[in-house]
């Protein structure tokens, strides 16, 4: 493009009816869809004696499991999550670019064809001989397979623009791999990592589909928090239901802010 | 020595957890022989269900996706002040379970609700209400890191020559987002196909009238027709590979997500 020889004062883009039509369609839109429906949920969790039902015992066992095992699932995702992003980006080796692609599977697959295929391989007609199915490991393993992608695919870019030559400037001064790693590479990877962890606790504390079939959900065993919600509605109680949804939305926003604050951080590092 | 020990610790944490249990189902699906598996999933029900599926998507899909363009364009272009909070709240669904979202429909649209109307909840609008609701995010995420890198150069430039708004968007915006909205959509599709919990709560799952696949697959495997709900579910896998398949021609190169 050849440059101007005359400065001219920079036009605005485009004339400001089409910004206010953009921005008034794009909030009606979303003030219909998600912000309508979020405030008749709260509006009905508001109602005389919900919050009993947050509080009863059969409520807080689902809550305090659903927590506990998402946490579980997040601890082991941000080690099996980066491994395999580090495997990924640094090894090489036949058949990745098949690998790279089979990280979205728990995304692609309907919820639940995996519960019905961990019920398959590791329920009651196991042809391995596991018998995960109907305990709190059936929970466990549905809630690791659909947040794999989460860590690992927000790893993945930030290994592959990490700069080489820090670590072997590591590596040349002396410094063993697992020192290099800890002091050189989880410092830049930190922010990514978090992010990642924090997407797939939310996914996991808010999992349904998947873990349908497979966990038996019996009361104050392997009942989790969306399990109890929908029991609730089944049974006709649509105001403790929406009181423990409001939990699990409270949960989900402050998931959320945290991944705000964790990018904002970031960037403000990199700048 | 080290890094074969990952390699082989990473693929196979892959293998247990992603690969065995699909190729079972195939296999479970296929146990008794082809004709099974293909008279479970031409059924009346299971057809009406696939097609069920089919409406929904087709009504969710296209919505979500000129709303990602439009929420795109203003969060990253006209910075309407207060945008942040929309910015915010696209990522919602990603972080929210489907079965609050299937009971906050309900609230809003069942007896009592702000909203209530007949025709919604238990029918094709409010499962379109839902699908929309639970794959919102994509295309808005998929557009604007690639707005942001394209920067307004070009569009200035278009502008000083005397284009339209209209013709700025199509012959230049449109042109550098159009793969990235492609990719949004694959994510939205797969998505809005596979949706389960949500459309569960609200469609009050009413067999053979507001049954979708998803749906399907749990009602037959809940009746003791397992070789139904694996029948279907080969369906909904290979829907998957195929969604694989796209997003690997499509995803972005520098793997920004």
């Amino acid at each position: 493009m050849a440059a101007r020889p005359e400065a001219l004062p920079l036009p605005r883009v485009r004339p400001s009816g089409g910004a206010a039509l953009t921005a008034g369609l794009s909030t009606a839109y979303l003030s219909l869809v998600v912000l309508l429906p979020m405030a008749a949920l709260v509006w009905a969790a508001r109602e005389h004696g919900s919050w009993r039902a947050v509080s009863s015992p059969q409520s807080v066992a689902a809550l305090k499991l659903t927590v506990f095992i998402s946490f579980a699932v997040a601890v082991v995702q941000a080690v099996a999550g980066t491994a395999v992003a580090w495997t990924l980006v640094r090894d090489r080796f036949p058949g990745q670019s098949v690998v790279n692609a089979v990280i979205d599977l728990p995304f692609a697959l309907p919820t639940i064809v995996t519960s019905l295929t961990l019920l398959a391989l590791y329920g009651p007609r196991s042809p391995v001989g596991v018998h995960a199915g109907f305990t709190r490991w059936a929970i466990l393993l549905a809630l690791l397979f659909v947040t794999l992608p989460f860590v690992v695919r927000t790893v993945q870019p930030v290994l592959v623009e990490l700069d080489r030559e820090m670590e072997e400037a590591a590596a040349s001064l002396g410094a063993s791999t697992l020192m290099t790693f800890r002091r050189v590479v989880l410092p830049n990877i930190l922010p990514a990592v978090l992010s990642g962890v924090a997407l797939a606790f939310a996914r996991a504390v808010g999992e349904f589909g998947s873990v349908v079939l497979f966990s038996g959900n019996s009361p104050f065993k392997t009942e989790v928090a969306s399990v109890y919600i929908f029991g609730r509605i089944e049974s006709g109680d649509s105001a403790g239901a929406a009181a423990v949804s409001v939990v699990l939305l409270g949960i989900s926003l402050a998931v959320l802010l945290g991944i705000g604050a964790i990018r904002r951080r970031a960037t403000r590092h990199d700048g | 020595m080290g890094r074969y020990l990952l390699r082989f610790g990473a693929l196979s944490y892959l293998a247990v957890l992603l690969l065995a249990p699909l190729g079972l189902v195939f296999y479970r699906a296929f146990e008794h022989g082809f004709w099974p598996a293909w008279h479970a999933v031409t059924s009346s029900d299971a057809v009406h269900a696939f097609k069920l599926t089919l409406v929904v998507a087709a009504i969710a899909v296209p919505a979500n996706m000129i709303f990602g363009i439009l929420c795109a364009l203003a969060v990253v272009r006209y910075r309407v002040p207060g945008f942040g909070l929309v910015n915010a709240l696209v990522d919602l669904p990603l972080a929210l379970s489907p079965v609050v979202v299937g009971l906050s429909l309900l609230l809003l649209y069942g007896r009592n609700g702000w909203l209530q109307g007949h025709g919604v909840l238990f029918a094709t609008p409010g499962m379109a209400l839902a699908t929309i609701f639970v794959s919102l995010p994509f295309v808005v995420r998929e557009v604007v890191p690639v707005l942001r890198e394209i920067g307004t150069e070009q569009e200035q430039a278009a502008s000083t020559l005397g284009a339209s708004g209209m013709q700025i968007f199509l012959r230049v915006t449109w042109p550098s987002i159009q793969w990235a909205v492609a990719y949004g959509v694959v994510l939205t599709m797969a998505r809005a196909l596979g949706e389960y919990g949500a459309v569960r709560v609200v469609s009050g799952n009413i067999i053979g009238h507001t049954e979708t696949t998803t749906l399907f697959v749990y009602n037959r495997y809940n009746n003791f027709e397992a070789q139904g709900a694996y029948a279907a579910s080969v369906l909904l896998a290979l829907a998957a590979i195929l969604t694989l398949l796209l997003m690997n021609r499509l995803r972005p190169k520098e793997e920004t997500r």
